[in-house]
């Protein structure tokens, strides 16, 4: 491909884009975890925790058929923006054009609008649920693959890192886990999806823990060793009791995804950020 | 099988209910989460009226979507109710009787639940629009301009939970998880 080959794309395609994908994103769940809740519901051991699991299967049926928000709370948008490098922006600003596709998915759709302007003193609703978060990646190619994932408070306030060091090993990485979601326990709506980031740095390892929760649903990491660790976790999540809601049961998390990449040979980040059963997020492809 | 039962609530029933219980709630309730709950405590310390008369009243702590039109209410399940631990105390002392949440309570919660004859209900995380479909009328009594954050009153028709804290020191998370775990290092 030569130099000049570059492919325009006006913002105003990713507005629209982010617009359409923020109409549906919380009422149309992945398929893949209407399935998993399914399975989890032949399995659960519980009796209140069958039953919890019946009213969510119900729930998530109506909201897709009423185009109702599945659970109250639509987040806060979180967009990754997988940017192919051959493709020129134009026509304005990314991050305005990604705020005003949010500003008028979240209106048009009567989503919650959840964002507050300042953090810690005077916490005012911005009204529009606006700014989003926005996660930029440069790819390779002239494509844009735009990403919408609707992140509620609840289970991203039970996440957390460590700092570990190598000498703590899978066996560290394993117990920091477990005990993150034994401590969430009912806070994060559990039947929860456990996103685990490995490796890296402080900041690289949160991002990848929550780049895990993208994968689709029960897809497990290509790295064998990882998918066995991957098992492994969910087997011992799930025995910890904690169960639908937190009412006691056999199924605690629905699946364990976790992401590796390179770190220092002094480190040792992990990072567990968790979704609740809903977890929506969907993806569209300029 | 549900039991059910009628808001406001009555000594009687608080003291009938125990943790693990289904119960299907009929009557007017009252939704609340962070921002309302600082305001409903800054006129309990500055000696004020609430814009509700607690005694008896039960609080949902959620959050509602906007209802589209012809709704009463949009999506609207419970939040997590840890986070209004620090202001529920001075709500026992003026009478709540109840609150429906989702997640832990702190130990002085849980004691104030004994203290003051009050139950602690869990409704599902998650099923906003199950929960919503219960309410039959809602209107905004306070604080419209927090917007999702305000105080409302809503009139439920067999709303479900489960009793989490009864007034006899009963909790369905500890007991429902004991009986599952099966990870010995954790016991």
């Amino acid at each position: 491909m030569s130099c000049v080959d570059v492919r325009r794309i006006d913002v105003s395609e990713v507005t629209d884009a982010v617009h359409k994908l923020c109409m549906k994103v919380t009422c149309k769940l992945p398929p893949e975890n209407i399935v998993a809740l399914q399975r989890a519901m032949e399995e659960e051991k519980s009796p209140q925790g069958r039953q919890a699991l019946a009213r969510i299967l119900e729930n998530h049926r109506l909201a897709g058929e009423l185009m109702q928000p599945a659970c109250q709370d639509t987040g806060i948008a979180v967009v990754f923006v997988e940017l192919g490098q051959d493709v020129h922006m134009c026509g304005g600003d990314l991050q305005q054009a990604i705020d005003e596709g949010v500003r008028r998915g979240y209106t048009d759709a009567y989503l919650r609008k959840s964002v507050v302007d300042d953090p810690l003193f005077e916490r005012i609703n911005t009204k529009d649920n606006t700014p989003a978060i926005v996660h930029l990646q440069m790819v390779p190619g002239r494509s844009v693959a735009i990403t919408v994932v609707a992140k509620g408070g609840g289970a991203e306030n039970m996440s957390g890192l460590a700092m570990l060091t190598p000498a703590s090993g899978a066996e560290g990485v394993r117990k920091f886990v477990v005990e993150q979601v034994r401590k969430a326990g009912p806070n994060a709506c559990p039947p929860v999806i456990v996103g685990v980031g490995v490796g890296g740095n402080f900041e690289t390892v949160a991002f990848l823990a929550k780049k895990a929760l993208l994968r689709p649903l029960g897809e497990a990491n290509p790295n064998p060793k990882y998918a066995s660790l991957e098992k492994d976790l969910l087997g011992e999540i799930n025995r910890l009791g904690i169960g639908p809601q937190g009412f006691g049961g056999t199924v605690t998390a629905l699946a364990v995804h976790v992401e590796a990449h390179p770190c220092h040979i002094a480190s040792l980040p992990v990072a567990v950020n968790l979704n609740c059963h809903v977890a929506p997020h969907c993806t569209a492809v300029l | 099988m549900a039991i059910k039962i009628d808001t406001p609530l009555s000594d009687r029933v608080v003291s009938s209910l125990k943790a693990g219980d289904e119960v299907s709630m009929s009557g007017v309730i009252y939704i609340a989460r962070d921002a309302a709950h600082k305001r409903l405590v800054s006129l309990i310390e500055s000696g004020k009226d609430l814009p509700f008369d607690p005694r008896g009243q039960i609080i949902y702590y959620a959050g509602p979507t906007p209802p589209k039109p012809g709704q009463v209410i949009g999506s609207v399940g419970p939040t997590t109710s840890g986070r209004m631990d620090p202001y529920t105390i001075p709500l026992l002392e003026q009478g709540l009787r109840g609150m429906i949440g989702k997640g832990y309570r702190s130990a002085a919660v849980r004691e104030g639940l004994v203290k003051h004859r009050a139950l602690y209900f869990a409704a599902i995380g998650g099923a906003g629009v199950l929960a919503g479909q219960c309410m039959k009328s809602a209107e905004p009594i306070a604080y419209a301009e927090l917007g999702p954050e305000a105080l409302w009153r809503v009139e439920v028709e067999n709303f479900p939970a489960f009793v989490v804290y009864d007034i006899h020191g009963g909790d369905l998370y500890e007991e429902g998880t004991s009986k599952y775990r099966a990870t010995e290092d954790l016991k």
